[in-house]
């Protein structure tokens, strides 16, 4: 698979991997109703790192992140583990219904007990302590987000595994989120994995992107835009400094039925019908 | 004690109750009220195959509620139409494959109204018995996977990916409604027995604000509505099971009026702080 990062600023390259690999997959492949969703996905997420994950839709991320979570079985290769280690999901806001009665602190405490004064703090962690005793049909999208990390972050996870976390999440709002999650990285010294929703624009502090459509088309680092003039005219300053650009490297194009089709080395993004 | 036909059908009742509203909590979170209406109506065929065998009424709708609700758990996961459709077209059929089958055993005279809208003087005392250790064990087992299933409720993914074995907590929680089904038959009979789940959980929700409260407040209710029922029914010869529902009903209409109510106070009293 091709390696290969193109970058406008020289000075990032791809860095080195930072510690141990806790989390990850070999050659991982889920098959449902006769068609491989993935298929031969290698991945690894060290301590210490943020892995981000984009993909047009229907590209399999959420699969794959549901594979390595055990939430949905592989048909082919093997999800690796770290021995011991403990994983943090925070999925997409969660469709509470309106007939459930749900309180945040209940919500923190969904699978395994805490005490108040745990629940308080993790909710701190993500600045929405206040919201403790709020219904969760009450919480704005950004909102909701910090909750469910938070409530990740109450099992101390070595792993944080984010599903698309700033979706539903207005641009301001977006910033914030992201350098919250750069700023758990460092206080918990955890790996992350994030699933991102924008083709080419990935969190500023990913230090590996992997481009997912059925398999891994590419992986890289993804380039800096702070110091680029136009992107920060286009984010604006302070935007710039949370966001990166990821430039794909595809080396191969997809045929009709999405069999991989060898060539020169492109830097096209239509050959997977991505939508921008 | 239980000599006194009003105290044993008390009994069954408040014990009926004390299950089937937190139980019923469930079926209005997930949305499955036709689901408990269909593994209900299927308890007619119980009854007459439990006859046709010998071993009793009870245990025979155990077993075919049993069977019929897990069967639906298959066919709703493999259908192609909507879940709604297919369960509209079972409870019928099964409400109806009983009555057919009941028709042709002539020589056993069956009470139908008792079995379809319950009959408080067919409670006899092996009854309470059944009612009381149907309820302990169904009791025990919820307490003991509550926390797991109100998880899988709010997100199965979520639940799975702590650990919770989200497919387990679905098939013991239908099991428990085959038993609930099977005890409050002769209480509140089968074409009612949907309203003791759903009617008492919807009225405990605007008072609520965790499911564990919202399961108590459904068994007060439940239990105040039983009580209440049954009392009517005695007092002016009603049938049992279509009391006790009115009477739950006008708890839920009270219950919505209060909610409403006190809603639209601390709204106001939110607006006047600012």
């Amino acid at each position: 698979m091709n390696e290969t990062v193109l970058s406008r600023d020289p000075a990032v390259q791809p860095q080195s991997p930072k510690g141990a690999p806790l989390l990850g997959c070999r050659d991982l492949g889920v098959l449902r109703d006769g068609r491989w969703l993935i298929r031969g996905v290698d991945l690894d997420v060290r301590r210490g790192e943020i892995v981000s994950i984009v993909g047009p839709n229907g590209g399999g991320k959420t699969t794959l992140i549901k594979s390595l979570l055990g939430i949905m079985r592989p048909s082919a290769g093997q999800v690796t583990r770290a021995a011991g280690i403990r994983t943090g999901y925070v999925p997409q806001r969660l469709a509470v219904d309106r007939t459930m009665p749900l309180s945040v602190d209940r919500l923190m405490t969904l699978v395994r007990r805490a005490s108040r004064a745990e629940i308080v703090a993790a909710l701190a962690q993500t600045g929405s302590d206040h919201l403790v005793d709020r219904a969760v049909q009450e919480l704005s999208g950004g909102e909701f987000q910090r909750v469910l990390i938070a409530r990740a972050l109450l099992n101390r996870p070595d792993v944080l595994v984010l599903d698309e976390p700033v979706q539903s999440v207005d641009f301001t709002g977006q910033v914030e989120l992201y350098r919250l999650i750069a700023s758990l990285r460092d206080r918990y010294d955890c790996g992350v994995l994030l699933v991102s929703h924008d083709l080419h624009v990935v969190m500023r502090e990913t230090d590996r992107v992997l481009c997912l459509a059925g398999h891994v088309c590419c992986t890289g680092a993804p380039g800096d835009v702070s110091r680029s003039p136009e992107y920060t005219r286009l984010f604006g300053p302070t935007a710039a400094e949370t966001l990166a650009i990821y430039q794909h490297a595809h080396d191969h194009a997809h045929g009709p039925a999405g069999e991989i089709v060898t060539g020169d080395a492109h830097n096209h993004f239509h050959h997977h019908g991505h939508e921008d | 004690m239980l000599d006194d036909f009003l105290v044993r059908a008390m009994v069954a009742g408040i014990g009926v109750a004390l299950v089937a509203c937190p139980l019923g909590c469930f079926i209005v979170w997930r949305r499955m009220a036709y689901f408990g209406d269909t593994t209900a109506h299927a308890a007619l065929l119980g009854v007459a195959l439990g006859i046709l065998t010998g071993v009793g009424p009870t245990a025979g709708v155990f077993v075919i509620t049993v069977v019929v609700a897990l069967l639906l758990v298959l066919f709703l996961r493999i259908a192609r139409v909507a879940g709604d459709t297919v369960l509209g077209i079972l409870s019928h059929a099964a409400l109806s494959i009983g009555l057919v089958v009941l028709a042709f055993m002539t020589w056993v005279r069956v009470d139908l109204v008792g079995y379809l809208f319950g009959d408080v003087l067919a409670v006899g005392r092996s009854d309470v018995y059944t009612v009381i250790g149907g309820a302990a064990v169904v009791l025990a087992v919820l307490a003991a996977i509550w926390r797991p299933l109100v998880a899988a409720t709010v997100d199965r993914d979520l639940a799975k990916a702590e650990g919770v074995n989200v497919a387990v907590m679905e098939v013991v929680y239908v099991l428990l409604i085959a038993v609930v089904v099977a005890i409050s038959m002769k209480i509140v009979g089968i074409l009612l027995i949907t309203s003791l789940l759903i009617i008492p959980a919807a009225a405990a929700r605007g008072f609520s604000r965790t499911p564990e409260r919202m399961a108590v407040l459904a068994a007060v209710i439940g239990v105040m509505a039983v009580a209440g029922g049954l009392g009517a029914s005695l007092r002016w010869d009603t049938p049992a099971g279509p009391s006790i529902v009115v009477a739950a009903f006008a708890l839920f209409l009270v219950s919505a009026a209060v909610a409403t109510a006190l809603a639209g106070a601390r709204h106001g009293n939110a607006l006047r702080g600012r």
